[in-house]
């Protein structure tokens, strides 16, 4: 099944799906070391517990299917999955939820549809959408900012992770976003119920939030770095972006009591993890640099959207599976124009 | 409207790695020694083949005609040295199938002794129509590879007044470097050539275009072209596939030849740089096409250089020279490794499509795994052309050759550059090569059912009519006896 025809081109380019994932890693790695600093053991636990469950998920799937295991679980691409599920989860969740999350990921969100390449929905918003909405408590319970040095010893943050020990409310709080959106519904206003934040401690990620998706600086840096790299190009990041920038600035400018400003909405929830890591997913995004700026813009607007008028605090996930399921459509309509033919197909004039 | 997402110049395309340091800065072998035997086939060009006129046992001249073209777009051969008819025998063709093709074999006698043709006085004078046939009767191809006979293009490019020669000097191939070899050495040739060209298309202008990874090849055009202001060199980026000539052609006017289209429709011919040279060898010097420059390289040479090869050498022999180390061969091309063709082995001739003779090492052809594709759409960034490979590829996967069609499927140059930039290592190429083929024995089954059921058809009315015919016959017959025996009868009446 897997021979090579003997057919031109006779030579390739060295880069293999292996390097991409791989490099996808090194590229998450900042963010994802810094949210581990960030919250402690706990962090590492649900991490290592996370992405060994995808590993093992995908494993026992490949098995069940037939034929190569070893090469496809090399390839990398269920740590990557791993590591966006643990990257979206709130730092003290119980080990469960891990290995629930990595499970949906690759079960319901990867191999039902085929397996690698062939999956409508991208597996950790799949992952992450879906234990929302079934454990709201354990993944709306957001831990204060505790480093190794100043948080819980191992054996405390092993507690938490592993035997379900109580997370006291004192090291508890609210995101950003959670916070706004309940002063809101108790008729407070902005830019009060901003008093205590720091849009620069944002920038840097040093606040309240999901493991890996605080630091708006790294995540930056680590995207930027693919784009670089020619792994991931700008046409979704930026379109993203840049309508969430365009509406939030719009509605900040228009009634600044009830919109957050833009650099609220791009240093909070997952917005930056979603531009580089989740939205530019090859397999659930458009193929055309068209329907890639079509793609992204979807995304940027339906997360301002549901932030400012849905019912959850944070739209992230609900946006990108909703763009998911039209990106079919999308690559459908949208195509590249062919040489010597207008954008209808037909010839173009001579002379 | 979305304009801005392309690039109005150059769409697509890849960085290979170029393997030219190996050849490019050393000269052209013209010492190779001449083979005992040369096979010419009578079919090297695009049309039909050439008509041997030479009989077994007779002895030819270098330069001599052996075959005649048929037809209008055909290209005779000549002998590519002289020596004897051994035979006009079937001998396998440099093509993946090394197929046995109609081919006439000289034994060459090694006096080299040329058949004298009147050489023109001033050849830059001559008729427009003078030129055409002259390049015609030489049997000049397009030698970048397509070997479509060049009269037919310049006879076009006069009937429909063209603007612009666009001469194609990319060579964006890997590997390949004998067109930059002719440049750097025979550049004065290769500007007679493009003028004679002019000449026998009556156009105003040429435009050279080169690859900027060939300075040398660059300068030596420059320096033998100042005194022509008709003839401009231009450098163009090195990009594969640069010297697709729609591509060259788009980035040095930035206008694209309709789909269903010729260059000549928008103005502009388009001609490789080696024909050039045989032009001008065919028309100055009256000498026909009876050798090329070869690429003689990869992984398995020990020698890897250009080296000019009377056409109908036997591969094996090029390589022999250039010391193939037959422990290390992994595969055989002819061409360049992004389009080149595999050889079965090399006891095929050197014909006028050959610009190279690869001998590509295991490493030189890294091969992984075929994975999964995970719709990367590097192919889509990568294609030239502006298709999808990727939903190509998976329609024709699931057997649905027309929504293959739809995407563009005819539109595709098999460039290879989708498959080159995969990561999964999925033959895209392959793909569409087949489905090009399963189209093509449709059609053909197709055609054959009509032509049966037309036949049938005719066969039914044609037996109606007989059987029609035999019945009105015999009518007619009883008839002529009833009327015979009413006439007897009333005879007998009157005479009794």
């Amino acid at each position: 099944m897997n021979i090579k025809p003997i057919s031109s081109p006779h030579v390739s380019s060295a880069r293999r799906v292996d390097d991409i994932m791989k490099k996808v890693i090194f590229a998450l790695l900042p963010a994802l070391g810094f949210g581990i600093f960030l919250f402690g053991w706990s962090a590492l636990f649900l991490t290592m517990v996370t992405v060994l469950s995808a590993l093992f998920f995908e494993a026992v799937c490949l098995k069940l299917k037939g034929g190569a295991v070893e090469s496809y679980l090399r390839d990398g691409s269920a740590i990557v999955t791993g590591l966006l599920v643990a990257m979206t989860l709130p730092p003290y969740a119980p080990w469960w939820i891990g290995v629930v999350g990595s499970g949906l990921a690759i079960i319901l969100g990867k191999h039902v549809y085929g397996g690698l390449g062939q999956n409508l929905f991208n597996p950790a918003m799949l992952a992450r959408v879906a234990l929302l909405i079934s454990f709201p408590i354990e993944m709306t319970t957001w831990v204060n900012v505790s480093p190794f040095f100043t948080g819980l010893d191992i054996l405390e943050s092993f507690k938490i992770t592993f035997s379900g020990a109580e997370i006291s409310d004192a090291i508890t709080g609210a995101t950003t976003l959670g916070f706004v959106k309940t002063g809101f519904s108790q008729a407070q206003l902005l830019p009060d119920l901003l008093n205590d934040y720091s849009g620069f401690l944002a920038f840097i990620g040093w606040e309240r939030g999901s493991l890996g998706e605080t630091s708006t600086v790294l995540i930056l840096l680590g995207g930027l770095w693919l784009m670089r790299q020619g792994i991931i190009q700008w046409f979704i990041p930026v379109s993203l972006l840049a309508s969430i920038t365009f509406l939030s600035t719009l509605f900040n400018l228009i009634d600044s009591t009830h919109y957050l400003s833009a650099w609220v909405h791009l240093n909070s929830g997952a917005v930056m993890l979603v531009a580089f890591f989740i939205a530019t997913d090859y397999v659930t995004s458009p193929n055309t640099p068209l329907g890639q700026l079509i793609f992204g813009t979807g995304c940027g607007v339906l997360i301002f959207v549901i932030r400012s008028w849905g019912g959850y605090p944070e739209g992230t996930g609900f946006a990108v599976l909703l763009m998911n399921s039209v990106t079919p459509l999308i690559d459908h309509y949208v195509r590249p124009r062919i040489y010597g033919r207008t954008r209808d197909g037909k010839p173009i004039e001579g002379g | 409207m979305f304009a801005f997402l392309e690039n109005p110049k150059f769409r697509g395309g890849i960085h290979a790695e170029e393997h030219k340091a190996e050849t490019c800065d050393k000269p052209i072998a013209t010492n190779l020694p001449l083979p005992k035997k040369l096979y010419i086939p009578v079919q090297q060009h695009v049309g039909k083949p050439a008509e041997p006129i030479v009989k077994v046992g007779e002895h030819v001249l270098k330069g001599q005609l052996l075959a005649y073209s048929q037809g209008t777009i055909s290209a005779p051969v000549h002998a590519p040295s002289s020596g004897v008819i051994l035979d006009v025998q079937d001998f396998p063709a440099p093509h993946p199938s090394a197929l046995p093709i109609r081919t006439i074999v000289i034994e060459t006698d090694g006096e080299e002794k040329w058949f004298k043709y009147a050489i023109p006085e001033k050849p830059f004078e001559l008729d427009p129509e003078e030129i055409c046939l002259r390049v015609g009767g030489a049997g000049v191809v397009g030698l970048g590879g397509a070997v479509f006979p060049s009269a037919v293009k310049l006879n076009l490019g006069r009937k429909n007044q063209i603007h612009t020669l666009l001469i194609n000097a990319g060579e964006c191939e890997p590997y390949l470097t004998c067109d930059d070899l002719l440049m750097q050495e025979r550049a004065v040739e290769i500007v007679g050539g493009i003028r004679l060209m002019l000449r026998g298309m009556n156009a105003p202008k040429a435009i050279v275009g080169i690859e900027d990874n060939k300075p040398k090849a660059f300068k030596a055009m420059q320096a033998a072209s100042t005194e022509f202001q008709q003839i401009s060199v231009v450098q163009v980026p090195t990009r594969y596939p640069m010297g697709w000539d729609r591509q060259m052609l788009r980035y040095l006017t930035g206008n694209e030849i309709p789909a269903d289209g010729r260059a000549t429709d928008i103005g502009v011919v388009i001609h490789n740089v080696a024909t050039t040279y045989a032009v001008y060898q065919a028309v100055c010097l009256s000498k026909p096409l009876i050798s090329r420059v070869v690429t003689v390289s990869g992984g398995a040479v020990s020698k890897p250089q250009n080296v000019e090869v009377p056409i109908g050498t036997l591969m094996s022999e090029v390589l022999a020279f250039c010391g193939v180390e037959n422990e290390k061969l992994a595969r055989l091309i002819m061409g360049g490794p992004m389009m080149g063709e595999v050889l079965p082995h090399a006891d095929v001739p050197v014909v006028k499509a050959s610009s190279g003779i690869l001998a590509l090492s295991h490493e030189d052809i890294f091969e992984p795994e075929v994975k999964p594709c995970i719709r990367c759409s590097s192919c889509v960034t990568a294609c030239p052309v502006g298709l999808l490979p990727l939903e190509m590829a998976s329609r024709i996967k699931a057997n649905k050759l027309d929504a293959a069609v739809d995407l563009g499927l005819k539109d595709c140059i098999s460039c290879g550059s989708c498959s080159y930039v995969c990561p999964s290592n999925i033959p895209l190429v392959h793909y569409f090569k087949f489905a090009s083929g399963e189209l093509f024995s449709r059609q053909q089954r197709e055609h054959k059912a009509e032509q049966t059921k037309r036949l049938a058809e005719n066969r039914t009315q044609r037996m109606e009519r007989i059987k029609a015919e035999a019945e009105e016959d015999a009518r007619r017959v009883m008839e002529a006896r009833a009327a015979r025996q009413a006439a007897e009868a009333k005879a007998q009446e009157e005479n009794a």
